[in-house]
């Protein structure tokens, strides 16, 4: 009995409490985000955004959500029921499954596995599962053609992340990304400044980021959702809590496409400069402020710039990205080895 | 290790069951799902094992990319799985002679298996624990240096499929009208734009 416990009931207690210590601050930034969204947007475009429920419309995510928790789940008739139901939870699941090997601060991660980087990128790219038997599963041709262009965009768009992911791999010699984040210290500019964003990876980082708002379908790439061409996408026929996982998970995902460009190239927990006042402040704030400000990259980009055209999204993918990071991973490990800087 | 176990059977016994929903399910799409989850569990598997880099590989290449589009297929082809299963007892007594018949050899094959002594003394050889040299390392180590050339040939093998499927399916029809960018780049105000005072009634 007391081997029961202290080997199997303790330790499962524990885990179960780490995750939702994950999982709930998580739930409540993708709840702040959609609110932050609309009050960003809303300032960009001269107009005031949420302002009746609550202060400041701060309560308004919340009841949004009441809102979506309260209507009636509604499956149509012609859907495969069973598909139908599992793509949102599987969207959703998939989107908090990811944040189990995210270092939020030295040693502060629930999960400190050696292949991270590629736990993560086998994560995003079983994204695509969801989406496309949502769109299969609805039996409607507006979401059907939702599923095939954002499984075809996001397919596509993984190829070149994958390539700036093995970049940053050659220069940190590790595919644990807490190792990752140690490795960037003093590695920017003048090696004053943390993470890779400031050194010669500063063109896959922008890479990068680009391919992010690709694989979460944002502004400009979020054909999938073309509401002038497609209605809503490959969620048109969903309702009620349904759409609220996919739209938890959508927005989980940008958030974890933060996380992961805060990793690679921001240096994570690190603050940005080794100086006296900075590194005072704990590195898990340093990371929610980095992610803050990938997310109002995310935002304000979707406030700017109009959606592009399907074939041109594909050019970009394919005949930009795809060559400039193959090239620029043959550079920087031609780079590594010929000034033997080689990590490890 | 009871925790390991109870995964194992966990992994296992999914693994199998979907591989014979995989042949056995009416819906094809549910075929290719029961298939992603088959692959799934061996991804388990393999983590069971230690062997964490190829369960991720596992995952980013079959789940993440093959499985996609064999999913693509599956779901825009319009097959008529009823008239397939027609011909299913015209077929049976030939399908089952060949089944027969591979059942036979592999009992042959297997029955006379030894393993060679070299394999076996390798299959001996210390293992590094895990600790001390990672999954990747460890495999690096492996690929590049003593079967670079059977990596370099699966490359080509897998170059040769690219190009292949390429050639396939690239067809140049006449008549199409493409967006060049450089044309448009390389455009000329005067070929395009004529400037003319027209006056009030006239028309052009």
């Amino acid at each position: 009995m007391e081997i029961l416990w202290s080997d199997y009931a303790w330790p499962t207690i524990l885990i179960v409490l780490q995750c939702l210590l994950i999982i709930v601050p998580l739930l409540v930034a993708v709840a702040y985000l959609t609110y932050a969204e609309r009050k960003v947007m809303a300032a960009m475009q001269l107009r005031q955004g949420p302002m009746v429920v609550g202060p400041f419309g701060l309560l308004q995510p919340f009841a949004d959500g009441l809102k979506l928790f309260a209507k009636e789940t509604v499956i149509p008739s012609g859907a495969n029921r069973v598909v139908f139901v599992i793509a949102p939870m599987l969207t959703f699941l998939l989107s908090l499954v990811a944040w189990a090997v995210i270092p939020f601060g030295p040693g502060l991660v629930l999960s400190d596995i050696n292949v991270g980087v590629l736990y993560l990128f086998a994560i995003s790219s079983l994204g695509v599962y969801g989406i496309i038997m949502a769109g299969w599963a609805s039996n409607s041709k507006y979401a059907f053609l939702g599923a095939l262009r954002s499984a075809a965009q996001m397919v596509s768009y993984e190829v070149s992340i994958g390539f700036v992911m093995i970049t940053v791999l050659l220069c940190a010699g590790s595919l644990n990304l807490s190792e990752i984040v140690r490795q960037q210290q003093g590695a920017g500019l003048f090696g004053i400044f943390n993470g890779y964003l400031l050194t010669g990876l500063l063109p896959m980082g922008v890479i990068f980021f680009i391919s992010a708002l690709a694989e979460t379908n944002r502004a400009p790439f979020d054909l999938p959702e073309g509401e002038s061409e497609l209605v809503g996408g490959y969620n048109v026929e969903y309702s009620a809590m349904t759409f609220a996982l996919f739209f938890l998970g959508e927005y989980a995902n940008m958030i974890l496409m933060s996380g992961m460009t805060t990793v690679l190239f921001l240096g994570g927990w690190l603050p940005p400069i080794d100086w006296a006042p900075l590194y005072w402040i704990p590195g898990p704030i340093w990371f929610a402020l980095k992610i803050a400000f990938c997310l109002f990259l995310f935002i304000w980009v979707r406030a700017t710039l109009p959606r592009y055209r399907y074939d041109q999204l594909m050019r970009l993918g394919w005949k930009v990205f795809l060559p400039i990071s193959l090239l620029w991973v043959v550079v920087t490990a031609g780079w590594l080895v010929a000034f033997d800087r080689l990590p490890g | 290790m009871i925790v390991q176990a109870l995964a194992f059977y966990l992994f296992a016994a999914v693994a199998v069951a979907s591989g014979v929903m995989v042949i056995s399910a009416r819906n094809p799409v549910h075929s290719v799902l029961f298939l992603i989850l088959a692959f799934f569990n061996s991804a388990g598997l393999f983590v069971l094992m230690g062997a964490e880099f190829l369960a991720m590989i596992l995952v980013v290449v079959y789940v993440g990319a093959v499985a996609v589009l064999f999913l693509f297929v599956v779901m825009m082809l319009d097959v008529n799985f009823a008239e397939l299963r027609q011909g299913f007892l015209q077929y049976l007594p030939i399908g089952a002679l060949i089944g027969i018949v591979l059942l036979a050899e592999l009992v042959l094959v297997l029955g006379a298996w030894v393993i060679a002594p070299e394999a076996q003394s390798v299959a001996q050889a210390p293992v590094p624990s895990p600790d001390l040299v990672t999954n990747t390392e460890a495999l690096g180590q492996i690929v590049y240096t003593r079967y670079a050339y059977l990596f370099q040939a699966s490359g080509l093998v897998l170059l040769v499929a690219m190009i292949g499927a390429i050639v396939l399916t690239l067809r140049q029809r006449p008549g199409v009208r493409r967006q060049r960018i450089g044309d448009q780049v390389h455009r000329r105000r005067e070929e395009v734009l004529a400037i003319r005072k027209v006056g009030t009634g006239e028309g052009v």
